[in-house]
């Protein structure tokens, strides 16, 4: 199990100090895949930053602490402080862009015994490669090319093996598919989802897209403004999310054969160098009330194993329902003044208002 | 009927390497595409990298010469084989919206020069109603222009900027607007605003546009006709409920198979097929 304690990472700059995660608690059981969504500029990098234990200047772990659930070669136990040790043996990391991740002048061979593990006996590795990247869907020879011949989908198969050959505890993923098409997005996905069964490795996930963490994830984390807001099975991220800020992001997509008006979300997440005072979401919420512009909810637990930082989690749901009835594309193709208005009062209307204000006691 | 969009047998080759080891790249594979119609319409163009969508943007922008054919916008020849429309006559047919706003304006310009220029030098109007028309862009696609005067790239986000450049394409008020992976770089929350914004324009604005994307599922949602295309082919045309939710090639049947969708979990696929053999 990896724990993640208060964790505050804290970028320098020229302006001064800002906070990119701003304590973040979460508990990873083993051997599952955690998604980690968000609108750019969350965190969720920052954060994946701070697990792999990359947290050199201008990025600092301010506060907090991780701890990995596995003791080292002498016995001490694995944190943040000592795990850069562990690199590519027991926690390893997926990149989003293969091309300028892979070292353009050398073969791709070189790469795979480019660290300490496994430079004793070179020959007898690179045979264990091939034999390991041919389970992948790659040719054995792929590894005696030079990056810029191979393409995008076997460069990303290539950056997969990379990470996993050594077998390690831990896979971290940064947007490891949003440079590929999508028919090679779900060959890519496919062969980790396979790969995480048979290893039994925990793989924390960060992508955009919610299809993908659907698609992958076992449970998910969902960031906005630097905070945790949502932590729960995926299944029942989807189907029942308990803060606004999920539904809003779950809904914010089209999909096909479902030919509901939407609106995407309005407005923009706030600056962290002044976050607004109590919750960070509010700005942009239709539930939001003077309480929440006044007092920040912190992530409890509201149903077994569902957790949300919002005062009105119990009324996620009925507004779920309220924009389930926005009105149909055709309908509102006819006046299109009606599109923005519409799709708007869906979200807004003061039934979404009354909903909130019937909720007496905020649920802490 | 007026024509919108007609493409006729458009090839476009593209030379790789030097004698003896050129290889000819077919980009475009003879391109028949007809759209007629009396209200504006938006057509989809999807497809993979390397599928030639983009080829076709540039050959209706005149950006590439197509190595034979023809493509007809609003009725006028506007690429191949005496086509000599004159530039700002062009210009004010069909207008572009690329897909990354900082690299299509420069940064060591202010946006509104782009706008003014439009105003005066394709819509050819004097200096008071150039503002006006600026002003009249500008809040179709919710910004104000006290807000965009005297600004540079960088102050705006990429959403307030690829609607900087919307407001500019729509200055002369074009007849047909290519728009080139126009959300790809805007985040995914926020990507529902620009399109909805295309909806309205098509409605109030009367233009017709032209939304190449990778991503079907927006083109599901804005789109009256699809073109799927596959290495330099159109693979499928049709109305664009009827190719989407009925696709009769095999092509457009992976595509759609391979969009994480929230409907079905493709891991249930497997287990399926798996009890199946």
């Amino acid at each position: 199990m990896i724990k993640l304690d208060n964790v505050v990472a804290t970028y320098t700059t020229q302006r001064g100090h800002v906070n990119a995660v701003d304590g973040v608690d979460l508990e990873i059981p083993d051997s599952m895949i955690l998604g980690i969504a968000g609108e750019s500029g969350c965190g969720k990098s920052t954060l994946m930053k701070v697990i792999y234990g990359d947290t050199g200047f201008p990025l600092d772990l301010s506060a907090g602490s991780v701890n990995y659930g596995f003791d080292n070669d002498r016995g001490q136990p694995v944190t943040s402080k000592n795990i850069q040790k562990e690199w590519f043996k027991r926690i390893s990391y997926i990149p989003q862009s293969s091309m300028s991740s892979l070292n353009p002048v050398v073969r791709i061979r070189h790469q795979f015994t480019d660290y300490p593990a496994t430079s004793k006996n070179k020959a007898e590795t690179l045979e264990q490669v091939r034999t390991f990247i041919q389970k992948l869907g790659l040719p054995p020879e792929a590894i005696d090319a030079y990056p810029h011949q191979l393409s995008g989908g076997m460069r990303q198969r290539i950056m997969v093996a990379m990470a996993t050959f050594q077998q390690p505890e831990i896979i971290l993923a940064d947007e490891p598919t949003t440079a590929l098409d999508v028919v090679v997005q779900k060959d890519i996905l496919m062969l980790l989802m396979e790969l995480q069964k048979e290893m039994k490795n925990t793989i924390i996930f960060v992508s955009h897209d919610m299809g993908v963490h659907y698609q992958l994830t076992d449970r998910m984390m969902i960031m906005y403004a630097a905070k945790a807001v949502e932590y729960a099975d995926t299944a029942d991220i989807f189907r029942e999310p308990l803060h606004p800020y999920t539904l809003m992001l779950t809904n914010s997509l089209p999909t096909i054969g479902d030919d509901r008006a939407r609106a995407g979300l309005p407005g923009s997440p706030p600056s962290l160098w002044e976050p607004p005072v109590g919750c960070r979401f509010a700005p942009r919420c239709p539930l939001a009330t003077d309480l929440c512009r006044t007092v920040e909810p912190q992530l409890a637990q509201h149903r077994p194993g569902r957790f949300s930082a919002c005062h009105y989690a119990e009324s996620v749901p009925q507004l779920k329902e309220t924009i389930g009835h926005a009105p149909r594309l055709s309908d509102v193709a006819k006046d299109p003044a009606k599109l923005f208005a519409d799709v708007e009062s869906a979200l807004k209307l003061d039934e979404a208002l009354e909903l909130a204000t019937k909720v007496e006691e905020p649920a802490r | 009927m007026r024509t919108i969009l007609k493409t006729e047998g458009l090839n476009k080759d593209y030379q790789l390497g030097g004698f003896p080891r050129n290889v000819t790249i077919k980009a475009l594979d003879n391109i028949n595409i007809t759209v007629e119609s009396d209200e504006p319409v938006i057509i989809s163009v999807v497809g993979e990298s390397g599928s030639g969508k983009t080829t076709l943007a540039k050959v209706i922008l005149r950006l590439v010469q197509p190595s034979s054919g023809a493509v007809t916008v609003a009725d006028h020849l506007v690429a191949g084989k005496r086509a000599r429309p004159d530039k700002t006559e062009f210009l004010r047919t069909v207008q572009p919206i690329f897909q990354n706003p900082f690299e299509a304006f420069s940064r060591y310009r202010t946006v509104d020069a782009y706008l003014y220029e439009t105003a005066t030098r394709v819509a050819q109007l004097g200096r008071d109603r150039a503002i006006a028309a600026m002003e009249e862009a500008l809040s179709v696609v919710g910004l104000e222009y006290k807000d965009v005067r005297g600004k540079y790239p960088n102050q705006f986000s990429g959403g307030e900027l690829q609607r900087a450049s919307v407001a500019r394409a729509l200055i002369p008020h074009p007849s047909l607007i290519i728009a080139d992976e126009p959300v790809s770089m805007i985040d995914a929350s926020r990507r529902l605003i620009i399109i909805n914004l295309f909806l309205a324009l098509k409605q109030e604005y009367k233009t017709s546009l032209v939304y190449i994307t990778h991503d079907l599922a927006t083109a599901y949602y804005i789109s009256d006709y699809t073109v799927v295309m596959n290495h330099g082919t159109v693979v499928e045309f049709g109305e664009a409920k009827q190719v989407l939710q009925n696709p009769r090639h095999e092509y457009t049947r992976l595509l759609l198979d391979s969009i994480p969708s929230l409907d079905h979990k493709w891991t249930e696929e497997i287990a399926i097929d798996a009890s199946r053999n």
